[in-house]
């Protein structure tokens, strides 16, 4: 019996089979290239569990041993999610439930080993493209997985940096799952960490993870946002959006509001934060409100100097970066992409809330608000 | 001297008419929705003084104050609607709202500014045999009752630091925010307080009367001075919120650290019957 889904599921392959042969390069059919086997016996395994942004699951800073195969695995799911406060809604496609999707940290020379889930109850076909793996559409050709399948993708990761990962299913499929949610980041860190320009060791106390989404929702004819049943019903309304380039949303963390208020992220003053920032489709400009990048690598990738003393550094799109800064002054941070229409009224806004003690020789109110009049400018004017 | 008498005639003739016209009030033709009305008895309570208040340079609560009522206050029993805001736009009186969509007509009117507001209040009280006007921050704060909420910090800790008091004040405000969110609701989805008034501290915030003030006090809590800026209006929910009075919209996240309302709207007070004069003044104005 043809059920809705499963028409659902047809419709899109007729749709997706059109650009497939327009796009030689698309991800249309996973294949599996015959070579010569790679002996990867001796080397040690361990299985990571992912955690959901903006925190970042538990690891080393300086690796300890011997490269080793790390293994991940992630379930996609397609989803309703909510995306202000407002009750509006996203018909979301999600690394494991988030968006974004969660961070994968290893090291240099390590090998990533992911298993990719694609469940019955899901409508679409997916893939990953890691920017991180080389060769094979970064992953995308051979993990495109069906409903009901799953496959285990393994690659290299020969450069240490941060990296977006993303969905790539071929022809328009491509924008529309990643600005649909389908977008995350993998940290490749130096076996021996993070230095600055002069070589020295850095560390970092917390990490936080910002993923950021330029989302693009439909309005009816009455200006309200449009809600879909699926996926599939909002595909030709959002690409009309999308292809006007003007998100109707720009959201840290997959929501307005996301990282603010009850959800604001947490740190102390001398605490070192590694905010790592990712955008899969559109260029940002992150910039911490009252602080700075203390030492920023912009591209995110580990083997150039990073920067000192930034005040707004520039993801560009597609690309993840990495900045490291330590907390001087206690207070509320906050932390945006600093197009602040975009910040203030389209989302893309985090706060941090930093405990400790405040510092007068930093910053001091000299004079709280006074009112002056006639008598005040005339003791300035007399000697 | 005898034209001058025939003028004389000729304008009592025309206040008599005038004023027999302006008697007769508009709201019946109108089909206001939002004009039930709730009577809450004279009475005290104690309300925290609104604005800024600064001791010896220092951000301090604003004192609580023992306020009476004499007289019972009549207040709109539920926020004025969409549809009553509309009559006043189509007959140019009121600024158009923007970015609401088109919206169900018995709606509660957001996307209000203060001046929105006010120009709806003149506009009402022009129709009608009384004055209209909004609420003080003081009126609304005691018909509110228990849908009241003192916002001051109440620090257990001492000698706050300015660092201190912020982080404090960002936390109670990120509980404050926490509920009232979601679209605009019918009316009475938030339920009535104890008088009777629904949706008080809802997710629409009501626009008062109030300016805002910084009020600073020396060392041994003696007023020094105080600036009002009534270019920021209080608007009144589950806390205050000082906003620009132009201002109709003020979601946005917050990028400035604090706790936006979620949607400005308002309800009026029905003050005591208006005069002849002022009807008069109204009818030559027209």
């Amino acid at each position: 019996m043809m059920n809705r889904r499963n028409a659902l599921k047809s419709a899109i392959f007729a749709t997706m089979a059109v650009p497939a042969l327009i796009q030689k390069a698309s991800a249309e059919e996973a294949f599996t290239p015959v070579a010569e086997k790679v002996d990867l016996s001796k080397f040690k395994r361990k299985k990571i569990e992912l955690v959901k942004p903006p925190f970042v699951h538990e690891h080393d800073q300086v690796a300890k041993g011997a490269p080793s195969v790390v293994e991940f695995e992630m379930t996609i799911v397609e989803k309703e999610m909510e995306i202000d406060d407002e009750g509006t809604m996203l018909q979301a496609m999600t690394f494991d439930g988030s968006v974004p999707g969660p961070l994968m940290v290893v090291h240099e020379c390590d090998y990533v080993e992911l298993t990719l889930i694609n469940p019955e109850s899901n409508s679409m076909p997916h893939n990953i493209d890691f920017h991180a793996a080389t060769g094979g559409l970064g992953g995308g050709a051979l993990t495109l997985v069906n409903p009901g399948e799953l496959t285990v993708l393994r690659f290299k990761a020969t450069r240490p940096g941060t990296f977006v990962y993303h969905c790539a299913p071929g022809g328009p499929m491509i924008p529309w799952h990643v600005v649909s949610g389908m977008s995350g980041a993998i940290m490749i860190l130096p076996r021996d960490g993070l230095k600055d320009p002069e070589g020295k060791s850095v560390k970092y106390d917390t990490v936080f993870y910002i993923g950021e989404n330029d989302l693009y929702i439909p309005k009816d004819e009455d200006g309200e946002y449009k809600r879909y049943e699926s996926p599939g019903d909002s595909y030709s309304d959002t690409v009309e959006v999308m292809n006007g380039l003007i998100p109707s949303h720009v959201v840290f963390n997959g929501k307005v509001g996301a990282l603010t208020g009850d959800n604001a992220l947490k740190s102390k003053v001398g605490e070192t934060v590694l905010f790592i920032h990712s955008q899969a489709n559109r260029d940002t400009r992150p910039h911490l409100i009252g602080g700075h990048g203390d030492l920023v690598w912009e591209t995110g990738k580990f083997n150039n100097p990073p920067e000192r003393d930034l005040e707004t550094w520039f993801i560009r799109g597609g690309s993840a970066g990495a900045a490291l800064y330590r907390f001087r002054q206690p207070g509320v941070y906050a932390y945006v992409n600093h197009n602040l229409i975009e910040a203030v009224n389209l989302g893309a806004t985090a706060h941090v809330v930093v405990e400790g003690e405040w510092n007068n020789d930093l910053m001091e109110q000299v004079k709280a608000p006074i009112a002056f009049g006639q008598s005040y400018l005339g003791k300035k004017a007399l000697p | 001297m005898k034209i001058s008498y025939l003028f004389f005639v000729i304008g009592i003739i025309f206040i008599g008419v005038t004023t027999k016209v302006a008697f007769e009030s508009n709201l019946d033709v109108l089909k206001l929705d939002s004009l039930e009305m709730v009577l809450v008895p004279g009475g005290s309570f104690m309300y925290r003084q609104s604005g800024e208040y600064l001791k010896d340079d220092f951000p301090i609560d604003a004192p609580l104050t023992k306020v009476k009522f004499d007289k019972s206050l009549e207040i709109m029993k539920y926020q004025v609607s969409v549809g009553d805001y509309e009559k006043c736009v189509s007959d140019g009186k009121c600024e158009p709202r923007k970015w609401q969509g088109k919206q169900d007509e018995k709606l509660p009117a957001t996307g209000i500014s203060f001046n929105n507001a006010l120009s709806y209040a003149q506009w009402l009280t022009k129709n009608s045999d009384y004055v209209w006007r909004l609420p003080t921050d003081q009126e609304w704060s005691y018909v509110a009752g228990s849908k009241y909420v003192d916002d001051a910090l109440k620090s257990d800790k001492v000698n706050l630091s300015i660092s201190d008091r912020w982080l404090e004040k960002y936390q109670k405000y990120a509980e404050f925010n926490f509920s009232p969110v979601g679209k605009v609701s019918i009316r009475g989805f938030f339920g009535a307080n104890e008088n009777g008034i629904y949706d008080l501290s809802g997710n629409i915030w009501e626009w008062t009367s109030d300016c805002y003030n910084r009020t600073r006090l020396n060392a041994s809590g003696i007023e020094l001075n105080t600036t009002n800026n009534c270019g920021v209006r209080i608007s009144a929910g589950s806390h205050r919120a000082y906003i620009s009075s132009f201002i109709q919209d003020a979601r946005g996240g917050g990028c400035s650290v604090g706790a936006p309302p979620s949607y400005l709207g308002f309800r009026l007070i029905k003050d005591g019957k208006r005069d002849v004069i002022s009807r008069f003044l109204d009818l030559t104005r027209l």
